[in-house]
């Protein structure tokens, strides 16, 4: 008796939470997808204009954000994976590659049509969960003496449902049909959200040819990452040389110095003793700055959730580090999540003017959630030149995804996701 | 006074012993992993352990984890850590237990024989020995919020920072070349301005101050 009372209670605050969810997403989907696509189909219509080459990209990646945003709630409230393949648009191109880059994206097309989908058939399934657990509130009320206000009786004054009513009989007949369709809401709610996000998948995750497609975006992915790392050598070299290595060589030559004035003057070269052994410790310092560029000696040392708990202490501001991970990831994995995390908390530092910031890093059903979250004036946003579009290029090699809540006024949430295992 | 040391680097092993030596040390055992640390720290009851904090088989902070592990088996032991990089993090599991005995130092400390050596004999006698740049971490990031810090003069500042990494009073004064004297005021007005409660015990001193620096910091 106990177990199925809270069973019950359990279901119908599950019903409730779908309920509340499903109309945020009516809401925030139906306005925003309503504003995009007239965004997106004026934009295109000024592209022979010249003007739309530039706000082009800027609107498309406005919509990718949104279509990544409801990736991330499909994850995370119903476990249901929406693969984003999107072309990388190559850092530093013109907007005339950029516009016309995206547009020869069929992931584009795709969520423009997305767009239409989510303001009819989308905004009806996201908003009858709510709708069956709130509309019986107005039947209830009916039966209770509200029909009143309607009518004396004599005539039909309100349709509830399909219900005349037209009396107190109706009324209870309304109240009926009230239970009735809560019955239904605390049975169907939950599912009719997934369902949402199902059509939401069918929709917006490319169907045929998914494979070919998967295939050009993993090449264009790995020709990244191979640029990515290729550009890092050379940083390393350049480092090296310019650094350590120079220290090295002036050190060799103050060593020589020194043993040819030892006897002819001491003074001197014990001055020169002193350089040597500063340019020994600042040969140091450069080459420990370098590794903690290269591979954080913690992340090596303790794992991802100790290296990131090391950066927050180095951070000029209050931080608090929620990490719990139950074994290692893969070191590529470990690296590029790290790498990404200290990109956001270095553009947090700089940009955002927040003076707390919270780290969560969390894996569950395979999958590496981490979300940055602070107290700054907000505005951040994937574009251009922004070292957020960097951080979702690190990701995109291991098929992470990045999304960016930002309102003007903040606060600013970064979340991002990573599938791997953990050993 | 009797010392376990452990380095995995040939070189650097070869010539810590050599610098301890000179320094009238006696070597117990000089070993280079962690398993053989931990027998080492169990069997040979040293005055003193310096580790380095990766150590194999693992490569990870075997080291570190081992000299834990043998405080807490021998509260107080007192192990001066040694590492190509400081991290906040590890002082701070250093010194959580409270009873000092604790060093943490950067690898490139030993450049300067004398200060190793003087910070090796303080962590034997049950002192502290926090590297520069741990106290420059905790420092810059607690001045951005902390509002008695920013009241410290430039000078009290000074004194702060060589107070935090384990100094005596007539230690700080020898290197800022002023009496003990002066740097006794500037220490009570530290206090005073912190808030903190004034300790003779040199030792309860620096945890206090560690303490504070390292508070509000999760």
């Amino acid at each position: 008796m106990e177990k199925h009372s809270t069973d019950v209670r359990a279901r119908a605050r599950e019903a409730a939470v779908a309920g509340a969810r499903g109309l945020a997403v009516a809401v925030l989907g139906f306005a925003g997808s309503v504003a995009l696509f007239v965004l997106a189909v004026v934009s295109l219509v000024l592209v022979p204009l010249g003007v739309g080459v530039v706000t082009t990209p800027w609107v498309l990646t406005g919509v990718r954000s949104f279509a990544n945003a409801r990736r991330v709630v499909a994850a995370q409230w119903y476990g249901i994976r929406i693969p984003a393949v999107y072309r990388p648009v190559p850092a530093g191109a013109g907007p005339w590659t950029r516009c016309f880059g995206m547009l020869g994206d069929p992931a584009t097309w795709r969520d423009l049509g997305w767009l239409l989908f989510d303001m009819t058939v989308g905004f009806v399934t996201a908003l009858l969960p709510g709708a069956l657990l709130l509309y019986p509130l107005e039947g209830f009320a009916l039966a209770l003496g509200l029909w009143r206000v309607f009518t004396d009786g004599t005539h039909v004054g309100w349709w509830y449902g399909f219900v005349p009513v037209s009396g107190q009989s109706t009324a209870l007949l309304a109240g009926a049909l009230a239970a009735g369709l809560l019955a239904a809401g605390y049975h169907l709610s939950p599912p009719l959200l997934r369902l949402h996000f199902r059509l939401t998948r069918s929709v917006l995750a490319s169907g045929q040819g998914e494979l070919a497609e998967r295939v050009r975006v993993l090449t264009e992915t790995r020709r990244d990452a191979v640029d990515t790392s290729a550009a890092e050598l050379r940083r390393i070299e350049r480092d090296l040389h310019d650094g350590a290595q120079a220290r090295l060589v002036a050190m060799g030559m103050d060593l020589g110095t020194i043993e040819a004035l030892i006897d002819k003057d001491p003074a001197r070269a014990r001055e020169l003793l002193a350089q040597a052994r500063r340019s020994s410790a600042d040969a140091l310092t450069e080459l420990r700055d370098l590794v903690r560029g290269i591979h954080p000696p913690v992340l090596a040392e303790r794992g991802l959730a100790d290296a990131i708990r090391a950066l927050a202490l180095r951070l000029p501001l209050t931080s608090e580090v929620d990490a719990e991970l139950a074994g290692r990831a893969d070191a590529p994995v470990e690296s590029a999540a790290y790498f990404a995390v200290s990109e956001v908390l270095t553009n947090t530092v700089k940009h955002s003017g927040a003076d707390r910031v919270w780290v969560d890093l969390h894996h569950t059903d395979g999958m590496l959630r981490i979300a940055v979250t602070d107290n700054g004036r907000g505005g951040a946003r994937i574009g251009a030149g922004s070292g957020l579009s960097g951080i979702e290029r690190r990701l995109g090699t291991f098929d992470g995804v990045l999304a960016v809540s930002s309102p003007a006024g903040g606060p600013t949430m970064v979340t991002m996701e990573i599938p791997c295992a953990l050993s | 006074m009797r010392v376990v040391l452990a380095e995995d680097l040939f070189l650097l092993r070869d010539g810590l012993v050599r610098m301890l030596q000179a320094y009238d040390f006696e070597i117990a055992a000089a070993v280079e992993s962690g398993p053989e640390l931990s027998r080492a720290l169990a069997e040979l009851e040293p005055d003193v352990a310096v580790v380095d904090v990766r150590l194999p088989p693992s490569h990870t902070d075997e080291g570190l984890q081992c000299a834990l592990e043998a405080r807490r088996n021998r509260p107080g032991l007192p192990v001066l850590v040694l590492s190509q990089h400081v991290e906040q993090l590890y002082a701070r599991e250093l010194l959580a237990d409270g009873t000092g005995g604790i060093g943490y130092l950067l690898k490139d400390r030993v450049f300067d024989a004398e200060q190793f050596v003087d910070a090796v004999r303080r962590v034997a006698a049950g002192g502290t020995a926090m590297d520069p740049q741990v106290i420059q971490q905790l420092l810059s990031r607690r001045s951005t919020v902390d509002k008695p810090l920013g009241r410290l003069t430039p000078r009290e500042t000074e004194v702060l920072e060589l107070m935090a990494q384990g100094r005596s009073n007539a230690a700080i004064a020898g290197q800022l070349v002023v009496t003990e004297r002066a740097i006794a005021k500037h220490t009570s007005n530290i206090f005073a301005k912190l808030g903190l409660e004034v300790s003779d015990d040199d030792n309860r001193r620096v945890l206090a101050v560690l303490a504070y620096l390292d508070r509000g910091a999760h």
